[in-house]
């Protein structure tokens, strides 16, 4: 029971955020790789691929040297932070304070960029393209390290946590290369918030777990303390509907 | 320079965006090491009390957020 307390939400944790990050850097990726030529495009995410895993390989091992309670509460501290960082602007997005994430919008706007920036000529490297899908890729990819390690290492749960973010990678990539186009109609905000909530669950979870303060239920408050982040995140949004004025047309744009 | 800079910027980033939340978490994480120990009770409410101080400020900052647009 223990271990699919911690290793359900581990997974799916990971999967969701990864799934969020992975289209993220696939609509950069597509935008260069149309504009600018592939070769460059998928030099520049190999490039910034090997460089993350060559990171994780460096400096995942000595993970397992740090005492177990500094990690819990150093873990638990940033997941706190990433976590609920991702929910409150989840929340904001959900009442049509700060506008929804338009992967549609970010491929115009990075085609367009593209363009403005000229030819490198057919027989140089287009070290714009290798730089800018590079650059996506390890930003995005650091958010999915950082998960997957926070997620999965500290209850030795890297497995379910690893396997999660490959099988996001997995479905993102495939849908990719079916499409070809950016990936508009997931729905992101969604994802960030259900994100938000097992993230911020994990934190305070493991923050408790590093100052030895006792979880009522143990493992399974891991559950509760989603539910409870879930209810105060659907309270806020109810007040601050309440509080807007019924005309406001950004108000009905909220996907959670 | 200018690149590195930016990747750093976006580092930091991942993990602040409102310094003010930011700011309220690590304050209330050192509260429940440093005061909850010494605090009457016994040790049952002190997680679900630093669940509560989160979640409470989680809801004040979204709150505050939504007033200023």
């Amino acid at each position: 029971m223990g271990v699919w307390t911690h290793a359900g939400p581990a997974f799916l944790a990971s999967f969701l955020a990864s799934l969020v990050e992975f289209v993220e850097a696939l609509t950069i990726v597509l935008a260069v790789g149309t504009v600018r030529g592939w070769r460059p495009a998928l030099i520049g995410t190999f490039a910034g691929a090997l460089l993350l895993t060559l990171a994780v390989l460096l400096f995942g091992p000595t993970l397992q040297r740090i005492p177990i309670t500094t990690l819990q509460l150093a873990v638990g501290v940033l997941l706190l932070l990433f976590g609920m960082r991702w929910l409150r602007k989840a929340i904001l997005r959900s009442v049509g304070i700060i506008g929804l994430h338009d992967e549609e919008a970010i491929y115009a706007k990075q085609t367009a960029k593209l363009e403005r920036e000229g030819d490198s000529g057919p027989t140089r490297m287009d070290w714009v393209a290798v730089a800018t899908t590079f650059k996506a890729v390890v930003l995005e990819g650091l958010e999915v390290v950082f998960i997957v390690i926070a997620t999965g290492a500290v209850g030795q749960m890297l497995v379910p946590a690893s396997i999660g973010a490959a099988s996001a990678g997995i479905v993102v990539i495939f849908l990719g290369l079916l499409i070809h186009r950016p990936l508009a109609r997931v729905p992101e905000n969604t994802l960030k918030f259900t994100v938000g909530i097992l993230l911020s669950a994990f934190g305070v979870f493991w923050v408790g777990e590093g100052l030895h303060l006792p979880w009522p239920g143990e493992d399974l408050s891991l559950f509760g303390l989603a539910g409870a982040f879930l209810t105060i995140s659907l309270l806020a949004i109810l007040v601050i509907r309440k509080g807007q004025p019924e005309t406001s047309p950004q108000s009905q744009g909220g996907q959670s | 320079m200018n690149r590195i800079t930016d990747v750093l910027q976006e580092l930091f980033g991942l993990f602040v965006e409102d310094g003010s939340l930011a700011i309220a978490i690590v304050v209330w994480i050192c509260i429940a090491a440093f005061l909850f120990p010494h605090l009457p009770g016994g040790s049952a409410w002190r997680a679900p009390a630093l669940f509560l101080g989160l979640a409470l400020l989680l809801f004040e900052n979204v709150l505050r957020s939504a007033r200023k647009q």
